[in-house]
């Protein structure tokens, strides 16, 4: 064997590798999405970054907008069923409903994979589901925090989402498994800012006043970016300086938490990825390719950033994309 | 006229207040200090009546539109609108005034819009406002292009959250307005002919009231009401959040507005008897803040205070309790 054929092993071996690892060619593929709407800034980037990727794979990515309603969901779905796309991405609008339409793509011989958010239907009916782990991502907050601490007495205040909301229940629930073998970091107060900039900053005002002007809080954890900006406000208002006197952190990566980073007033972020449709087709990739049947539940990545991460660049990368 | 004063000042609403700030008071202990930092007032009692200043003006505007025996649901996407038309312009550049200026001319317009509505078009109030309710945070989201607008324009975050003689702006404006208003109601034929057209705007037409330019005019007050609120709130976050901004907060206007007195049948209302309501309303949500209850509990606790102020205020009570008789005695 020369040294030509090596190289030329080696070359097609490493393209072998990267495309396992990356994804096999699925362009000139046709793929229908449905997504749930525009509500938040996540679910217009989830949308752009889906756009992304099925443009950077060379996919034909057919994109219907619910408007939060499940009867255009299936609408679409049924549309894309009857165009013959060769897959379905869902993000679902609820949790209930979706035998029949799943039925008549499975007959059809559609792959389906759900975005971001299961569903309660047999586990045949689609191919994968592709969704953030919440807990995991109130633990990566948690375990930031203890660590940041290193064994020194800590009150956090905790911003919760809304009252009920999965996220609000599984990242409070990480985040107290995180903390829960560090006596010293314990929750000193917890209520709800509804996931919003005016709530956040309105409970932290109140949180100020109860905790002695501040001086009693060690941190903030707030369940997303949003309460996490208002509360920072909150926090200069009373004379403090957020990031140092109260340490912040927070979920989403959003980008404007990412100038309070640059700007050393929060600490850190847990990344919700919008990404979703990335894993997507590398699993419908590797399908296609050899029939791999993907893991039922692909978890993504939940990401810690901190000031150490490039905060400017973060926020740069992400300003354009919907949030 | 000191008794008279004193028993005027003995209303329900007041004593409401007091119980709420009572109770407030006996869940956390320092609910009442107030300390001077960074040459503001700082302390629970200040940020109630910061945080309640935009329910306050709604209800301000809100008053005169329910005095009509109307309604209007728009105030809240009215208050989205604003804050992304000022957002947005103070973001593409153009000076404060100018960006003030123009949300509020958005506030009239809707305002005069949900007027023509009702007065021209005789549609019922609660429908033809709902229209605007709808629309106007899908127009809100198509200014500010679903984004938070962020701005660092020092005169609009001085709305939101300067401070004026040590007071919060926000609760400034709210006085201000309480008292402009007020004089305009009361020392001017105003409120008489508002109340006329509430109790019956046949009777008052035919009596000569310009029925109509009197409901276009409580409806525009009401939308430049809801423009300023929108203002403050954007200003108080640095930025327009068109998907929450007054989200249900016409819900606490109206709310406001009962608490302090006025029938949604219309006729008599008081504006400074609103705006208490509005205070009652944002003590009670500081106190849950403040007393450390587990969030789950918030509108549980909230709901029975309401039911609560609601009986003390009811025509029984003020028939057990005589708290208002001497002042009608004294009006005869």
């Amino acid at each position: 064997m020369n040294i030509i054929t090596k190289l030329a092993l080696a070359a097609g071996l490493a393209t072998a590798l990267s495309s396992g690892a990356m994804a096999q060619d699925i362009s000139g593929k046709v793929i229908g999405f449905s997504q749930i709407g525009s509500e938040s800034g996540w679910r217009a980037a989830e949308t752009s970054v889906t756009r992304q990727q099925a443009e950077e794979r060379g996919v034909d990515l057919k994109f219907a907008d619910a408007q939060q309603k499940q009867e255009n969901q299936i609408k679409a779905i049924r549309g894309f069923i009857a165009q013959g796309v060769d897959a379905i991405l869902v993000a679902p609008v609820v949790a209930t409903g979706w035998e029949d339409v799943l039925s008549e793509a499975k007959e059809a011989e559609i792959p389906v994979v759900l975005l971001d958010r299961g569903i309660d239907a047999p586990e045949d009916l689609y191919l994968t589901s592709v969704a953030s782990d919440q807990v995991l991502e109130g633990r990566v907050a948690g375990q930031w925090l203890v660590d940041e601490v290193a064994g020194e007495d800590c009150n956090v205040v905790e911003l919760q989402g809304t009252v009920g909301s999965s996220p609000a229940i599984n990242r409070k629930q990480g985040f107290e498994e995180a903390i829960a073998d560090a006596s010293n970091v314990t929750i000193a107060q917890s209520q709800t800012g509804d996931f919003t900039r005016s709530k956040g900053k309105e409970v932290m005002e109140a949180f100020l006043k109860s905790s002695n002007g501040g001086a009693d809080i060690c941190a903030v954890y707030a369940h997303n970016d949003d309460m996490a900006v208002g509360a920072i406000q909150a926090i200069k208002d009373a004379g403090l300086a957020p990031g140092e006197d109260i340490l912040v952190v927070s979920i989403d990566a959003v980008p404007d938490i990412f100038t309070a980073i640059a700007a050393g007033e929060a600490n850190a972020t847990v990344e919700l990825t919008p990404n979703m449709a990335g894993p997507a087709f590398d699993a419908l990739g590797a399908y296609w390719a050899d029939g791999t049947m993907p893991e039922k539940f692909i978890i993504t990545e939940s990401k810690l950033y901190t000031a150490a991460d490039d905060p400017q660049g973060e926020y740069e990368r992400r300003k354009d994309l919907g949030y | 006229m000191t008794r008279r004063l004193l028993s005027r000042l003995a209303n329900p609403q007041l004593l409401a207040l007091l119980g709420v700030l009572l109770i407030n008071w006996l869940l956390f202990p320092n609910f009442f200090r107030i300390t001077w930092q960074d040459g503001r007032l700082f302390g629970s009692l200040i940020d109630v009546l910061n945080r309640g200043a935009p329910v306050a003006i709604l209800a301000i505007g809100m008053v005169g539109v329910i005095a009509t025996k109307g309604v209007d649901l728009s105030v809240g996407a009215v208050m989205a609108m604003a804050g992304a038309v000022a957002a947005t312009l103070v973001v593409a550049g153009y000076p404060a005034p100018v960006a003030v200026a123009a949300a509020l001319a958005v506030g009239l317009a809707c305002g005069l819009w949900n007027g023509f509505l009702v007065a021209v078009l005789d549609i019922q109030p609660i429908v033809a406002t709902l229209v605007l309710m709808v629309a106007g945070r899908g127009i809100a989201q198509l200014i500010t292009e679903g984004f938070i607008v962020t701005f660092t324009d020092p005169v609009l975050i001085f709305i939101g959250t300067g401070s004026f003689l040590g007071f919060p702006m926000a609760a400034v404006i709210a006085l201000a307005l309480l008292v402009l208003v007020t004089l305009l109601v009361r020392k001017t034929a105003l409120g008489l002919f508002i109340e006329a057209v509430g109790v019956n705007r046949a009777a008052a037409s035919l009596a000569g009231i310009r029925s109509r330019m009197l409901l276009l005019y409580v409806y525009g007050q009401s939308g430049v009401c809801a423009a300023i609120a929108g203002i403050i709130v954007a200003g108080d976050i640095r930025g327009a959040d068109a998907n929450n901004a007054g989200l249900w907060l016409e819900l606490d206007a109206i709310l406001a507005v009962v608490i302090g007195g006025t029938s949604l049948l219309g006729g008599r209302f008081s504006v400074p008897l609103a705006v208490l309501g509005a205070l009652i309303i944002q003590a009670m949500n500081t106190g849950i803040l403040v007393s450390g209850f587990p969030p789950e509990f918030n509108l549980i606790v909230k709901a029975a205070l309401i039911f609560l102020v609601l009986i003390i205020q009811s025509p029984l009570a003020s028939r057990i309790m005589p708290t208002r008789m001497p002042v009608r005695e004294a009006s005869k």
